[in-house]
């Protein structure tokens, strides 16, 4: 196993209304693997994504990132939005380049690495489309790009795909896949859906509600160097499906 | 709108011509005495005095206005401190406090500003506030995950997400600005537009009276128009927030 590159502690989490969001968290991500957060609804799976984010502030525990202990937003994290979060008065080559533009690289050079990313996630010939004018699908696209663009080594997604179709979704897991293997990311990932954590992750984290707390650590045993087809046929895929779903049936 | 304006002029015309009641002349003896009027120089003067306190007004009523809905919106204890302030004077009468005004600030050009000013700057403080509360929550976490600073926050995500909030209350503003002015204007009655307007009426000069009203409308119209076309501009973002 590699070494951790994102380390939570004891992480726990009460909102100001008293609701108790997570509550004693511990976990390692492993560099450079696809680690993902799974549970039910309100079992503070995004909460807690947002608290490595740096985005919201925990009560208890401690965050570390690559050695150093965290609380707040940093260079070396980069966070795609459930919700894309792409600036409706911008063009698609200006969103993926906001992370530069607030960063102060100068309009010529973040627009060459934008365009680079931009062609990657196959968005080639939108630089100039507002968000509007965007599927859903092609939308998280922009703000995959835009969180590749600024060069972090840990990528937070919050259900990236859940406002997206199905058909777009696979394509789109597919390609984040093959986008990942050249990129040596780590990644964190946050869904509910037991067929997409099993398909993408290295480490899955099964999470239980109220208050939020890892119950299972599952390491999907998948071929990753077959057809994504092929994959979604594998014993060892399947299996993982069947176990996650043994545990997490006794939470809703 | 064209064809309406027609109508109107043409009932009017009208109206006049059936010679009613004195105070409606015809509307083509008003257009008449306008195109007398607007080269006068008495009318330039009045123009100039009353342009110039109505854009004295609105700057400082958008200098404060804009900077202090924000305030109330990202400070909580600024928004509790002001914000039933800002709700009562935006619904009052606020022609009341012109006489009170020239009592403290004088008889002159300085109570017509701070009248535009008054007339416009709540409703301007309360659509900021409005636009920057609801700004999408998620770009503003956008912004900070990606490093944002709190000047960066604001002049690249709060203010452009408010904007379509801000014009339409600078649009309201506006609107009220130029009632501002003609009112305290009347009030104060020795100066500008307000001036004209006492002579003709005293004088019964019907058809100089009107025209300075439809001038006065035609430029309240004008500006008005000219902050909802820049509302358009921006409102196909508004629309797929």
């Amino acid at each position: 196993m590699t070494d951790a590159i994102v380390e939570v502690k004891g992480v726990g989490k009460v909102y100001d209304n008293g609701v108790e969001a997570l509550r004693d968290v511990n976990l390692a991500f492993p560099e450079g693997q696809l680690s993902t957060l799974l549970g039910p609804s309100g079992c503070g799976k995004t909460t807690l994504l947002k608290i490595i984010a740096g985005l919201i502030p925990h009560n208890a525990g401690e965050v570390w990132v690559k050695g150093k202990k965290v609380d707040g937003p940093g260079p070396e994290r980069a966070f795609v939005f459930q919700d894309f979060a792409l600036l409706p008065w911008a063009d698609v080559l200006r969103n993926v380049a906001f992370g530069l533009e607030l960063r102060g690289v100068p309009r010529p050079e973040r627009e060459e690495v934008a365009r680079k990313y931009i062609a990657e996630v196959g968005l080639k010939g939108f630089e100039h489309r507002p968000p509007n004018q965007l599927s859903g699908g092609m939308r998280q696209r922009v703000g995959l790009a835009r969180a590749l663009t600024v060069d972090a080594d840990i990528i937070l997604m919050d259900e990236p795909f859940s406002s997206v179709d199905e058909q777009t979704r696979r394509k789109f897991q597919e390609d984040l896949l093959d986008l990942l293997r050249h990129h040596q990311k780590t990644v964190i990932f946050v869904t509910h859906s037991i067929e997409e954590a099993a398909y993408l992750s290295d480490q899955i984290a099964l999470l239980s509600p109220r208050p939020g707390t890892v119950s299972k650590i599952v390491r999907p045993a998948v071929d990753r160097s077959r057809s994504p087809d092929e994959i979604r046929r594998d014993r060892g895929y399947l299996d993982t499906v069947d176990d996650i779903w043994h545990i997490l049936r006794q939470y809703v | 709108m064209l064809l309406s304006l027609l109508v109107w002029a043409a009932l009017w015309e009208a109206v006049g011509q059936a010679k009613l009641s004195s105070i409606v002349p015809p509307f083509s003896s008003v257009v008449e005495a306008a195109i007398e009027i607007a080269p006068t120089e008495k009318f330039r003067n009045a123009a100039i005095i009353t342009l110039r306190s109505f854009a004295l007004g609105m700057g400082l009523a958008l200098a404060i206005g804009i900077p202090l809905g924000v305030a109330m919106a990202r400070l909580k204890g600024v928004g509790r401190l002001l914000g039933m302030w800002v709700n009562i004077f935006v619904s009052a009468p606020i022609s009341a406090l012109v006489p009170i005004l020239m009592a403290v600030v004088g008889i002159g050009e300085t109570t017509v500003v701070v009248t535009v000013f008054l007339f416009a700057v709540f409703v301007i403080i309360l659509d900021t506030q409005v636009g920057v509360t609801h700004a999408d929550r998620s770009l503003v976490e956008m912004a900070r995950s990606f490093g944002a600073r709190r000047h960066q926050l604001y002049t690249k995500v709060l203010l452009l997400s408010a904007l379509p909030e801000i014009l339409a209350g600078v649009r309201l503003g506006a609107i009220r600005g130029v009632k501002g002015v003609v009112i305290g204007q009347l009030l104060v009655a020795i100066i500008g537009v307000g001036e004209l307007f006492e002579l003709y009426s005293n004088h019964f000069l019907m058809e100089e009276f009107w025209a300075l009203v439809v001038v006065v409308f035609l430029f309240a119209f004008a500006v008005s128009e000219a902050i909802a076309a820049l509302e358009r501009r921006v409102e196909y973002y508004a629309a797929s927030r």
